[in-house]
């Protein structure tokens, strides 16, 4: 009786094991995509902003590659932000010489597409233009800076840091509302 | 993935390799020595006659002899290994006076070796390759701009990891001019195994001359093909990764490329550098290496053919 009951217990414990197993292959938030995408459409229109404007019609970015639901993304974003020397004014997010992006202030948008737009045209007072990145490198940034102000699901903001911080980890920042900012007037830090 | 010079601990070609390489000699005859002795008692066991001692305590006593020659020999020969090894290792930590000072640094997957200068302008930045003079000992700073590396060129020297925040040494020595496959040699990522690099040992003279070179920075183009690779390079994303000096191109982020048709391998190892293979890798890096932090480059056929015109001018 005890032996029957034991082999039942441990078919129901494998069951329970493989289940596990098979939720977690389930789980997308670390997949990686390995095809690319292609670079940002040059110049620096790749975001339309209003649909009021002059001349042809501007390419709208394609919001299928976004990434705001993929940890790896996320923590690519992270290692560009640095490479592409995105800490020279803002810092690991704190700002410095261009504005904070750990705060719920936003100057130009907090909508991924406004993000894209602000990286891929650049901005007034010395945001300078990344047109030539590709868009699935932008999308990684984007989703990066997100995380930031904890805009992004808990388990796909980064867990851990490279370097010494003082911040707190963009997985237990607290999401902030988005305020709309003024633009600092130029000139002033 | 392309072969390119030695990569054997077994054909040693230097003097630390030659110091592993006898350990590793001397190391196999014992344990051949003592693998035979080990079957010949299994043997002897197995088919002598039973029954014919007709004395037990006798056989007793011989057995607990037998076993307690067999332990003092082990501990022995254990103890010989022990001091060799010390002696061995004692050799290879030793970095010589008047060594050639390297500096490599791991990057996921490819190597970043530069050649420091007392002054800052005559400082050479290369990728996946080290000349070395030879007969010359040469120290190598070893460090990690991300994850655990292992820098392993089996010819020359051991294995040393390279540990993210941490400054790791090791010295070697070529003693005859040679081309000597290296790898990374500690799992690093998707593409640990297309981490390969070269140490190329010249004369030196030959090494002198090479980083003299190495000090100047690319010619303009002379032709209006490379030109309008050289206008390519500069408006498309390549330029936001790599340094040709000196154009305004100078981001670190990937292999400095300034005298990149010097090289013989591109992507750490993984092609030949020609310009097929050129073209293949810039329009295609995740065919080639899948999970390389290098983007594809879609380019309009002229403007590649043009940019692998220039990135072939580049000696």
């Amino acid at each position: 009786m005890t032996m029957r009951r034991s082999a039942g217990g441990t078919r129901l414990a494998s069951l329970l094991v493989l289940l596990v197993l098979l939720a977690c292959a389930g789980c997308e938030r670390e997949a990686r995509r390995f095809d690319d995408r292609p670079p940002a459409p040059a110049s620096g229109d790749a975001v339309r902003l209003t649909p009021l404007e002059a001349g042809p019609v501007t390419k709208q970015v394609s919001m299928e590659d976004r990434s705001d639901d993929n940890a790896w993304d996320t923590a690519q974003g992270k290692r560009l932000f640095s490479q592409f020397n995105c800490t020279g004014c803002h810092g690991q997010g704190g700002g410095n010489s261009g504005p904070a992006l750990m705060d719920d202030m936003w100057i130009y948008g907090a909508e991924p597409e406004n993000i894209y737009a602000t990286i891929v045209q650049g901005r007034p007072n010395g945001m300078p233009s990344f047109q030539r990145l590709q868009s699935q490198q932008v999308w990684q940034l984007v989703a990066y800076v997100r995380s930031l102000s904890g805009l992004l699901a808990k388990d796909v903001a980064g867990g851990r840091d490279d370097h010494m911080q003082r911040k707190a980890q963009e997985q237990s920042t607290d999401p902030m509302k988005p305020r709309d900012a003024q633009p600092r007037p130029a000139g002033q830090p | 993935m392309i072969q390119l010079g030695g990569h054997s601990a077994l054909h040693p070609a230097g003097p630390q390799a030659a110091r592993i390489h006898d350990f590793w000699q001397f190391l196999w005859i014992v344990a051949a020595v003592v693998f035979a002795a080990v079957v010949a008692a299994l043997l002897y066991a197995a088919f002598r006659r039973r029954g014919t001692d007709l004395d037990p305590p006798a056989a007793h006593r011989s057995a607990v002899r037998a076993v307690a020659a067999a332990t003092v020999g082990s501990l022995v020969v254990l103890f010989v290994f022990l001091l060799l090894n010390f002696r061995a290792g004692q050799a290879l930590t030793m970095p010589p006076d008047g060594a050639v000072h390297v500096k490599v640094r791991g990057h996921q997957w490819w190597w970043e070796v530069v050649y420091p200068a007392a002054t800052p302008s005559d400082q050479v930045t290369t990728a996946n390759e080290l000349h070395v003079p030879a007969g010359r000992p040469v120290v190598v700073e070893l460090t990690s701009a991300d994850v655990i590396h292992s820098f392993w060129p089996p010819s020359l020297v051991g294995k040393r990891d390279l540990i993210p925040g941490d400054v790791a040494t090791i010295w070697f020595q070529a003693d005859t001019p040679g081309v000597y496959r290296g790898q990374c040699a500690e799992f690093c990522g998707h593409q640990h195994a297309k981490m390969g690099f070269l140490v190329i040992a010249e004369p030196p003279a030959d090494f002198e001359g090479w980083l003299r070179r190495q000090r100047n920075s690319s010619a303009t183009p002379a032709d209006s093909v490379a030109a309008r690779g050289q206008e390519v390079f500069l408006a498309t994303q390549c330029a936001l990764c790599h340094t040709i000096r000196p154009t305004p191109a100078g981001s670190r982020v990937g292999p400095d490329l300034t005298h990149l048709a010097g090289r013989r391998t591109i992507a750490a190892g993984s092609l030949p550098n020609d310009p097929a293979s050129l073209a293949r890798w810039i329009a295609d890096p995740q065919g080639v290496k899948p999970g390389a932090f290098m983007p594809a480059t879609p380019l309009e056929q002229a403007d590649l053919d043009a940019l692998v015109a220039y990135l072939g001018t580049l000696e």
